[in-house]
């Protein structure tokens, strides 16, 4: 499945029809984030001294290294959970009838018809101490203390799983059905078995959906804000709570915002090395 | 696996296949096919001939009935097991997959190793006159090329039967001769035993060793190419293979060999009982080919009045139409100089023998 631009003569469209919202990036993101840039090169916080001494300090310090490291792994279990749980739900989607496909696209798009906030409260109210999970097995008598689920790396992943979820789904859902139906009878009456056909047939083409899928959770789970914040509880430092906290608690902005400029550098690194697995493997074949 | 490439029978055991909703996709189907025969499943769409072709390839499991390859009752086998090669109608080539994996692919399942199945896959590129191809991805390939790769890819898991799903529709009119020629080609080389689904009655003729008409899921009737077009079964059959004038009429006289006939168009010709026995006085139809009527100047055959003239190169098809009104086509090859008729000529047509003249009850 190729997903090489075509080879469409962009100059023939009028580039001033791109003006409108080009102005609008310009003044609302690229302008602030090089305003970004520019305070992160203060070494002081009343902004007088030039210099590299805020990057110095993160990249020096344990402490800050240990909090984007953690952020950088928990973005990485949470794409994993959403992968695994979401290609079945993506999978079936396409070989059910329309009246069950309706029904899955509702469910997978649920989590986004109603507020973070909510959607994280509500995971509060299930893994809580007196949560619904807890009273549940010390009902049936499985525990006899409460299990810690709240304020767990575990159960900042679960949350997050489920809010991502569908940035997952829907990317996969879209590249499986792409795939030409016939191939997998093709592969069948070859003599491959089912898991072969997986392996070799499904999963190779269903790569832009993976890649896309993956990129989307990842970039959303580490910076989401409220869910990491609340369900991660005091506990938990991760990249934003600790960049909320120099900027509005501490009022170090420059130091912040060489944390950000940091953070970004790393999502980037983390998406493109995404992007390069999934051209790699898309060469495999003598393309 | 089958280790031997070709030459093995199938059986198609009073086969039935219903829907969930309840309706019948093919009923009591009986096909007894010899080893290296090619058969071609003729029929329109919707005939229950691509259903048939899944029922044989596993996909699908038939209701009633049993498919035996050989000596083996296939029907408990998965799709990956049967050994039955199959080329669909878009190919289905693995578009991710270079010429040489995709015809390789069906021989990495079978676990044989890497240098085996570069050298087996190249053989095969060979055979089907594509030596230099196998570095290219699908795309980078024409329609015919393809066609190439997905009979090399199915050919070299070496099945013991051959489905081809209407291989040729895709491809234009003198590419789709190629390929025909080609299929029959490899088909010789290998004797392998092919079954071709088709709605095209001229590739079913040209190509196969017998044709199996299918319509309404029901088999029409199953022969060879002759059979099935001068001595049809049904009335299907005439009318579905070859164009065909049908003439309607009464039975004066009839025993199990001839039968005389009143046509409407108001002459008495004698006429074939091609659906069974006929009884007398009974509506009939007629089904006489265009090229199988002739002009006569005597007073047997029945009047007409010519309409329009066709040229279509080797032959010329008349328009003529009869006492009753009904418009009947005569086709006439043009040997030497052809009797020129004018617009609005009076003439008198009959069959141009009492065998190709075919009478079958009439339907209401």
């Amino acid at each position: 499945m190729g997903t090489a631009p075509a080879s469409r003569d962009v100059t023939s469209y009028g580039m001033g029809l791109a003006a409108p919202l080009a102005l609008f990036f310009l003044l609302f993101f690229v302008a602030p984030l090089l305003q970004l840039f520019w305070l992160s090169l203060h070494n002081d916080t009343a902004g007088l001294h030039w210099g590299l001494g805020q990057y110095l300090h993160f990249l020096t310090d344990p402490f800050s290294l240990g909090v984007l490291g953690s952020t950088l792994l928990l973005g990485a279990e949470v794409t994993a959970v959403c992968l695994v749980l979401g290609f079945p739900i993506a999978w079936l989607y396409q070989r059910v009838g329309p009246k069950l496909q309706t029904i899955i696209i509702l469910i997978v798009l649920l989590p986004l018809l109603t507020s973070v906030v909510v959607r994280t409260f509500a995971w509060i109210v299930i893994l809580g101490r007196q949560g619904i999970i807890n009273a549940t097995l010390q009902s049936l008598g499985i525990i006899d203390t409460p299990l810690k689920l709240l304020y767990t790396q575990f159960g900042v992943v679960i949350a997050l799983a489920q809010v991502q979820m569908p940035l997952m789904t829907l990317p996969l859902i879209t590249a499986l059905g792409r795939i030409e139906p016939n191939l997998d009878d093709a592969s069948c009456s070859l003599g491959a078995g089912s898991w072969r056909t997986f392996f070799r047939v499904v999963l190779p083409l269903s790569l832009p959906g993976v890649i896309a899928g993956c990129t989307l959770t990842y970039a959303a789970a580490i910076t989401a804000f409220i869910t990491l914040s609340l369900v991660g509880g005091g506990q938990m430092l991760f990249m934003p709570m600790y960049l909320y906290q120099q900027a509005s608690t501490l009022q170090n902005w420059p130091f912040a915002a060489a944390i950000s400029i940091i953070f970004l550098l790393a999502v980037l690194a983390v998406v493109s090395v995404f992007t390069t697995l999934g051209r790699l493997s898309r060469g495999h074949g003598g393309a | 696996m089958a280790e031997t490439q070709g030459g093995r029978s199938l059986v198609v055991d009073a086969v039935t296949h219903r829907y969930p909703s309840g309706a019948l996709a093919v009923e009591n189907i009986n096909l007894d096919i010899k080893g290296g025969e090619i058969i071609a499943l003729l029929g329109p769409s919707g005939c229950g001939k691509t259903t048939l072709l899944r029922i044989i390839a596993g996909f699908i499991a038939q209701t009633q009935g049993r498919i035996i390859i050989g000596d083996d009752i296939v029907d408990t086998l998965p799709p990956n097991r049967r050994a039955v090669g199959i080329v669909f109608q878009n190919y289905a080539l693995f578009p991710h997959l270079s010429i040489s994996e995709n015809v390789a692919y069906g021989l990495a399942a079978r676990g044989i190793d890497k240098a085996t199945r570069q050298r087996e896959a190249q053989r095969l590129l060979d055979l089907v006159q594509l030596p230099a191809m196998g570095e290219r991805l699908p795309r980078q390939l024409s329609g015919g090329q393809q066609q190439r790769v997905a009979l090399a890819r199915a050919l070299a898991i070496k099945p013991s039967i051959l489905l081809l799903d209407e291989p040729f529709a895709a491809l234009d009119k003198n590419l789709r001769l190629d390929m025909q020629i080609e299929v029959k080609r490899l088909q010789r080389v290998s004797g392998i035993t092919t079954l071709i689904v088709t709605h095209d009655q001229e590739e079913a003729l040209s190509m196969a060793d017998r044709v199996a008409v299918l319509s309404h899921g029901k088999l029409e009737q199953f022969g060879t190419p002759s059979d099935v077009y001068d001595r049809p079964q049904t009335l299907f059959v005439n009318t579905f293979v070859g164009s065909t004038n049908r003439m309607p009429g009464v039975v004066v006289s009839a025993d199990r060999t001839a039968a005389k006939v009143r046509l409407d168009a108001g002459a008495e010709i004698i006429a074939r009982p091609a659906g069974g026995a006929l009884s007398e006085g009974g509506r009939v139809t007629v089904c006489i080919r265009p090229e199988h009527l002739q002009f006569v100047g005597d007073e047997t055959g029945f009047a007409g009045v010519v309409g329009m003239s066709l040229p279509l190169g080797a032959t010329v098809v008349h328009e003529v139409t009869t006492a009753d009104g009904s418009g009947v086509k005569v086709s006439q090859a043009r040997i030497g100089e052809t009797r020129a008729l004018e617009n609005g000529a009076a003439v008198r047509l009959a069959p141009l023998a009492p065998s190709l003249a075919n009478a079958f009850p009439a339907t209401l």
